[in-house]
């Protein structure tokens, strides 16, 4: 081997370490960056208080308006995400799966849903809702992440499904079942782990989106009593604060943000645990 | 019937001198042991390999003929999970020692595959690619060699008007004596072929067991089948393997009219 | 018996017309966008529209192109920064790291790519933004406020290092081990490898990757916002405040009710963005079905 390509070897191998280990340290830095900000702002009070008056200017309180709306918002769409997302799902794999055009287009096609930025559903989303003059809601927020989140569902329980072996459809029918009884009582059982999975994986996408529940969930102080009030969430929790050029109201924001950090990489962790225990 | 009992009762050293008279060794493995993380995958190889001729590693699925065709050149290297001892000598060189540059010494061994890979580029750079990497640069020289070697597996006059299309583009047949035309233009000694005909159509597979009986003139072949009529048409000689071991070896005449052990007797017998 | 039937008519009917939900989402998003965006298209030309720089909305002047520009400059750049650190960052995960090295690394990198964009807004303030206030722009001899361009392209950057990684670390896992020894068995080195064989048979798959990526990253909202300045101009440098279309669309939508017309251009805005980015994954994930059915 000629000196030139062995050092053209050593060259990349070294090179393409350094970058690997550049890409690995800013993204710690991030997590890094966020908990070290925010950890002295976290406290019992943020937590578990609505925002008393001048909240916004320094005064006191937290941001449980924040977090209980996320959390309400992120469970009502997984919810009716799962309602929709699961017929679909099964009915790809169990009507479908016997013309392969058809199939490969349909999930090209969710695939490409799935590229759809969330500004563009929360628009799209407003001016429905202006159409039929309803004001900002949790209940809006809920149907606008619903459908952005869905495709994401779709596809993750298809992913599941399609190593579900097609004997086992075959088994199923043979024994008498229709196609409903085996897509829920076969299919839904043998899939049910992977199931959460996808639900996990899009409750985490869909309590981290700002920009569709921008236009649509609203802002308030207030913990959300029903559907029809407008919901505070921690995303634009943390990007209303942080606007703020007070010190105290920047550092809650961080708090905030360790805080959602803290939900999203707990429900993603959980999420691959239940799928490798499969 | 416990399998060790059939193993003819050769000792460990005794098994290393079976070099057949009258023949030029080129290969010499030695104590070639490979395991992976709970399994010994390959026990005590003792096999010298002679030039010139077809050598047939013949056994059942999974008794470790592609491993050890794979050690020949290294290609072991690509699995962390195996380990392996002993040593292999080509021109006197233990490749396994890690004293000698590598890539050099796979550049003495050509590799045909179970399924035809041409690199994702023209069929003249399929060729050429090996040329390039040994340090030619003279563009007379490489298109010389390329024609040479398509002409040596009877590809040229069915691809000398496309030669700058892509190679996926062949017929599978085709892709395979593509493969091997690669595989000898870097001019090896050796070509390592594992169960190269699988994938191929009759035809095809007949084509390329003529193109070995032609080539054993100027290389040695190593040819890992499982195919016993392949093995037959072929072979000068035979190392017959079973659970990662060399159960006999000898000249295919010797191997096929007159097997000693009972599990070869059987393999013979049944005909896979 | 008959109600077995029943049902199983029922539900399937359910599954169809869920079905036919998402197969008529876009189409209704896109159809919905432009009966809103008429009102513009009416008293103006597309083109002026797109290429004009001159917007006063209280004027009736709706000139979307300091937004067009700065949404590519900002995605362009980002992407030209994130491209090869993620090429060289996936070709050693799956090449040359150890194989637990990669196993411990792919499910880090699905989770940080789950990250939500509001958090990488916030490491974008906190970090990104002094360094190209104080460190980056003066080095260049240029005064930046830090809120600029290049914070935003960085900032994208780095979020869209996750996802364009993944996708190219299953790039190179669908090139065969095969092709891998076929070149080292010619006496190819293992970087030789890489770069005449597995670049080139992942090509289609490594261009649809960035081509996502960019999709991506060009509807990437509330991160880029936090950190890009939201200035109407023409951005001159990339230490220049810039106003990307989907922060037009974010911040304005509030009092877009008050000014006659403006609904309407941010909608336009918004069916922009939702044409561009359709097209583009169309194009690519058609082309990786393409490599995948190969």
């Amino acid at each position: 081997m000629t000196l030139r390509r062995k050092l053209e070897e050593k060259f990349f191998r070294v090179l393409t370490a350094l970058v690997a280990l550049l890409v690995v340290f800013v993204l710690a830095h991030i997590l890094y960056t966020i908990i070290s900000k925010g950890a002295s702002s976290l406290s019992w009070e943020i937590l578990s208080q609505e925002p008393k008056g001048g909240f916004y200017m320094g005064g006191g309180g937290g941001i449980v308006n924040a977090i209980a709306g996320s959390f309400y918002l992120a469970i009502g769409a997984s919810i009716l995400a799962f309602i929709v997302s699961l017929p679909v799902a099964l009915f790809i794999n169990i009507y479908l799966i016997r013309y392969r055009r058809l199939l490969i287009g349909v999930r090209f096609f969710l695939d490409v849903l799935w590229g759809i930025p969330s500004i563009v559903y929360g628009a799209f989303a407003f001016t429905i809702m202006i159409f039929f003059g309803l004001r900002n809601s949790l209940g809006a927020g809920i149907v606008t992440v619903g459908a952005l989140i869905a495709p994401i569902m779709i596809r993750a329980m298809d992913e599941v499904l399609k190593t579900i072996p097609i004997g086992l459809q075959e088994a199923s029918y043979s024994l008498g079942s229709t196609k409903t009884e085996t897509a829920y009582k076969i299919f839904f059982k043998q899939a049910l782990p992977g199931f959460a999975t996808a639900v996990l994986l899009a409750f985490g996408r869909g309590i981290g989106d700002a920009a569709s529940v921008l236009f649509t969930a609203g802002y308030t102080d207030h913990v959300p009593r029903n559907l029809s009030d407008p919901t505070a969430t921690l995303p634009l929790s943390i990007f209303f604060q942080l606007g703020s050029p007070i010190e105290e109201v920047q550092n809650r924001a961080y708090a905030a943000a360790i805080v959602l950090t803290f939900i999203v990489l707990c429900i993603s962790i959980t999420a691959r645990v239940l799928y490798r225990k499969k | 019937m416990s399998i060790k009992t059939t193993i003819p009762v050769i000792s460990k050293e005794a098994a290393h001198f079976q070099v057949v008279p009258g023949e030029v060794p080129v290969l010499n493995i030695r104590n070639l042991n490979v395991r992976s993380k709970n399994a010994q995958i390959l026990k005590n190889i003792n096999l010298v390999v002679p030039k010139n001729k077809i050598t047939v590693l013949l056994g059942p699925s999974g008794c470790g003929k592609t491993t050890l065709l794979k050690c020949m050149n290294r290609l072991t290297d690509l699995y962390s999970e195996l380990k392996l001892d002993g040593s292999i000598e080509i021109d006197g060189e233990d490749i396994l020692s890690g004293k000698y540059d590598i890539t050099q010494i796979r550049q003495k061994m050509g590799l045909v595959m179970q399924r035809p890979f041409p690199l994702p580029m023209s069929i003249y750079d399929n060729i050429a690619y090996g040329l390039k990497i040994k340090g030619i640069r003279k563009k007379s020289i490489i298109s010389e060699k390329v024609e040479k070697h398509l002409r040596e597996v009877a590809l040229w006059d069915e691809v000398k008007d496309r030669l700058k299309t892509s190679a996926q583009r062949l017929s599978i047949g085709q892709q395979q004596r593509l493969c091997l035309a690669r595989g000898l233009a870097v001019e090896p000694e050796i070509i390592l072929a594992d169960e190269p005909t699988s994938a191929l159509d009759p035809i095809s597979s007949r084509v390329i067991e003529e193109e070995f009986l032609k080539l054993k003139a100027d290389y040695t072949i190593i040819l890992v089948t499982h195919i016993l009529r392949q093995a037959k048409r072929l072979a000068d000689f035979v190392v017959f393997m079973y659970y990662g071991e060399i159960v006999e070896y000898g000249p295919a005449s010797e191997i096929f009219e007159n097997p000693k052990t009972d599990i070869l007797k059987e393999y013979l017998r049944v005909g896979h | 018996m008959t109600k077995r039937i029943l049902i199983d008519n029922i539900s399937s009917k359910w599954m169809l017309v869920c079905l036919s939900f998402f197969l008529l989402l876009p189409l209704a998003i896109g159809t919905g966008l432009v009966l809103k965006s008429e009102d513009l298209l009416t008293g103006h030309t597309l083109s002026s529209l797109i290429f004009s720089a001159d917007w006063s909305p209280s004027e009736d002047k709706f000139g979307f192109w300091p937004f067009i520009l700065s949404s590519l400059w900002v995605t362009i750049i980002a992407l030209i920064i994130s491209m090869p650190l993620c090429l060289l960052a996936a070709i050693y995960l799956s090449q040359f790291a150890p194989k637990w090295l990669l196993e411990f690394m792919r499910p880090v990198i699905d989770i940080l790519a789950g990250i939500p964009s509001v958090v990488y807004g916030v490491w974008g303030v906190l970090v990104i933004v002094p360094l190209v206030g104080d460190t980056i722009a003066p080095f260049f001899n240029n005064e930046s406020l830090g809120y600029s361009i290049l914070a935003g392209a960085l900032v994208l950057a780095v979020m869209s290092i996750p996802y364009i990684l993944n996708m190219l670390l299953e790039v190179f896992r669908q090139v065969p081990v095969e092709l891998g020894e076929a070149s080292l068995s010619l006496g190819a080195t293992k970087w030789e490898t890489i770069k005449h064989v597995f670049i080139r048979k992942g090509a289609t798959g490594i261009l649809s990757a960035y081509g996502l990526g960019f999709s991506k990253a060009l509807g990437e909202t509330i991160a880029v916002m936090m950190v890009i300045g939201n200035v109407v101009q023409e951005p001159a440098s990339v230490f220049d405040a810039g106003y990307p279309l989907p922060a037009l669309i974010a911040n304005n939508y509030g009092e877009m009710m008050s000014i006659p017309s403006y609904d309407s251009a941010l909608m336009f805005g918004s069916l922009l963005l939702f044409v561009i980015i359709l097209a583009i994954n169309i194009l690519f994930r058609y082309l990786i079905y393409k490599s995948e059915e190969k």
